[in-house]
């Protein structure tokens, strides 16, 4: 697919104009007369979901912005404490809801990197496995962008992509039974193998949204509007960036080449051919185009996978997706009722849960938010002691109080928009 | 390219005996931080001298009825080289107490706010040492392993499980006086017990 060039022509002279813009901060502090703080959320439109800021402002001007989070708060990592390793799969599902494909993927990968399983995985399953996380971030994405442009002012966006969305919607429900929740993955594979039909359902997917995508960017990427509102609005200069534990499209938004997918290759990152986007100053239009081409790579990305998923669309070498191993995961269910052997293990992996060996494992994955990371301290059996969730969502909203002071109320919008956060990740 | 084990010596020659041997598991190399009131300066060397540019997560475990009861767990990251190491450090219950980081990274500022709110530790120095998840005023710290999974009656008001929730007799709902969710959730593991 030809790279369409759309960078504005000089990059430095827009980062001097965005740094001398917040230099003139100190000069506001002067003029300021009462400052008159306002609460905005925890159900607020643009804070898609339950966050809520203080903001402290001098006019329009935001001086001091406080962040409160944790209003859905649930619990997950005690939650975690207390069940078996698959168990907890559904859970991760809640975390980033707009991507639950790519939550069940890093999750499992986490508990096999623990085990020391995540090599032996079948090659179908791993491809299967990079599909799924690429469908998400599609769906992620367009979901970000759609809420990011009608925050702005620009509706019509919202309801192209979302028309997209619903097609995912579908190929999640053939592939797992679920539209939104999906539970796919399993420690050691996944639930089931693709249905007939579904590799061809997604090459046709992937032909309409590539339209629909280049339809969304005509809408916004020249909108006079949409530019205005995002140029040199909440900059993020690349060490502050860094230093915030900034992941994700935010991170590459400011011109850091980090991504999981290439930097440390899981599944089989390694083999596929795909660029990663960074911006040049760090802004909310740099984080938007950012965004615009991850979609189109992942769409790269999945036409390679579609064209070279072991056993084929319809998989008739019978290729397996998961680990053939009863300690692991389940024997075949007519097995179970007619072998003592598989009924065992069958039982014990109900009743106890895989068993994963004492130590401790962070694994982190690229989702489409950011670096989705869970640490598990295992000490045997099959709980784990402690389990960590690095939320991108939570780590990236850290750096709003020292990004907002000094843009206009209006900004917060722009600025929330093209950080693309999602609160249950953050609250877990 | 430098492996994690290579960096992870580079520090113990600088800190000599402050740090245990490194322990390798899974590719991931771990080091432990011996005097817990020295992590911030171990942090910082790892930061300056070694290219750790940043701190991936910090997260916490209670190692409930064996002392140091705390462990803080830092995973550091370099962006340069690519390279994950974890730094541990472990504090007893009496001081719960460690240096914070968050003069190294930035980003550190949450997630000891979050290890706070969850486990009680405390972070020396750290500018604004509230809970973040919890609200204001909650009397627990939740993911301590004493803490039961159904959550604890407080004399308090206005705070958690005061009153029968609109849902009253559903399996998930504790009413004061009634019996508790540990007995009704055979699934919990109660370390009282």
């Amino acid at each position: 697919m030809a790279t369409q060039t759309i960078e504005f022509k000089d990059p430095a002279a827009r980062a001097s104009q965005a740094v001398a813009a917040s230099a003139s901060e100190d000069e506001l502090q002067d003029i300021q007369g009462d400052k008159l703080v306002l609460n905005m959320g925890p159900s607020h439109p643009s804070t898609h979901g339950v966050l809520r800021i203080l903001v402290e402002m001098d006019g329009e001007t935001i001086t001091k912005a406080v962040p409160d989070v944790g209003y859905l708060h649930r619990g997950d990592e005690k939650i975690a404490e207390n069940m078996t390793y698959n168990q907890f799969v559904p859970y991760t599902d809640r975390l980033d809801y707009l991507a639950p494909l790519a939550n069940n993927v890093a999750y499992v990968l986490a508990v096999e990197k623990l085990m020391g399983i995540d090599g032996a995985i079948p090659p179908r399953g791993q491809y299967l496995r990079v599909i799924c996380c690429e469908l998400a971030r599609i769906s992620a994405h367009l979901l970000g962008l759609g809420a990011f442009a009608m925050d702005v002012g620009a509706l019509t966006v919202f309801l192209h992509t979302f028309t997209e969305r619903e097609k995912i919607y579908n190929l999640c429900e053939s592939l797992t039974g679920a539209r939104f929740t999906t539970s796919y993955t399993r420690v050691g594979g996944m639930t089931r193998d693709c249905p007939p039909g579904w590799i061809s359902a997604v090459r046709k997917f992937l032909d309409e949204v590539v339209l629909n995508i280049a339809e969304s960017e005509t809408l916004l990427t020249r909108n006079r509007i949409f530019v205005d509102r995002t140029r040199d609005v909440g900059v993020i200069p690349k060490e502050l960036a860094i230093d915030y534990g900034l992941t994700g499209p935010n991170l590459r938004g400011s011109g850091v080449d980090y991504d999981v997918r290439k930097a440390n290759p899981y599944l089989v990152y390694k083999d596929l051919e795909f660029d990663i986007p960074v911006g040049s100053i760090g802004d909310s239009y740099d984080r938007y185009l950012v965004r615009m081409e991850e979609m189109r790579q992942s769409v790269r990305i999945l036409h390679q996978c579609l064209d070279r998923i072991p056993g084929g669309p319809d998989n008739a070498g019978r290729e397996p997706v998961s680990i053939q191993d009863g300690k692991i995961t389940l024997p075949p269910k007519s097995k179970v009722l007619s072998s003592m052997e598989e009924l065992i293990h069958q039982f014990m992996i109900v009743t106890q849960g895989v068993n994963a060996p004492p130590g401790e494992v962070y694994f982190g994955a690229e989702n489409p938010k950011g670096e989705l990371g869970f640490y598990i301290h295992s000490r045997g059996g099959g709980t784990p002691y402690r389990l960590k969730i690095r939320a991108p969502s939570f780590v990236n909203l850290g750096i709003l109080p020292a990004v907002l002071p000094g843009h206009l109320m209006s900004d917060i919008v722009s600025i929330l928009g093209s950080f693309d956060f999602v609160m249950g990740e953050c609250d877990r | 390219m430098a492996t994690p084990l290579e960096l992870a010596n580079l520090l113990r020659e600088k800190f000599g005996d402050g740090l245990s041997a490194p322990l390798e598991f899974r590719g991931e190399a771990t080091l432990t931080v011996l005097d817990p009131s020295r992590i911030a300066e171990v942090c910082q060397h790892a930061k300056s001298s070694l290219g750790f540019d940043m701190l991936v997560d910090l997260s916490s475990v209670d190692n409930y009825g064996e002392d140091p009861r705390w462990t803080v767990v830092y995973e550091l990251y370099g962006t340069g080289h690519h390279v994950h190491l974890r730094l541990k450090t472990s504090v007893s219950e009496e001081i719960s107490e460690v240096p914070t980081v968050s003069g190294v990274w930035r980003t550190a500022d949450w997630h000891e706010r979050e290890a706070y709110d969850m486990m009680g530790i405390r972070f020396s120095g750290h500018p604004d040492l509230r809970r973040i998840l919890m609200w204001e005023g909650y009397p627990y710290f939740p993911l301590r392993k004493d803490f039961p999974l159904a959550g604890k009656p407080t004399e308090l008001p206005d705070i958690a499980f005061t009153r029968p929730a609109p849902l009253e007799g559903g399996p998930f709902v504790t009413v004061p006086g009634g019996k508790d969710a540990i007995a009704r959730e055979p699934r919990v593991r109660n370390p009282a017990e």
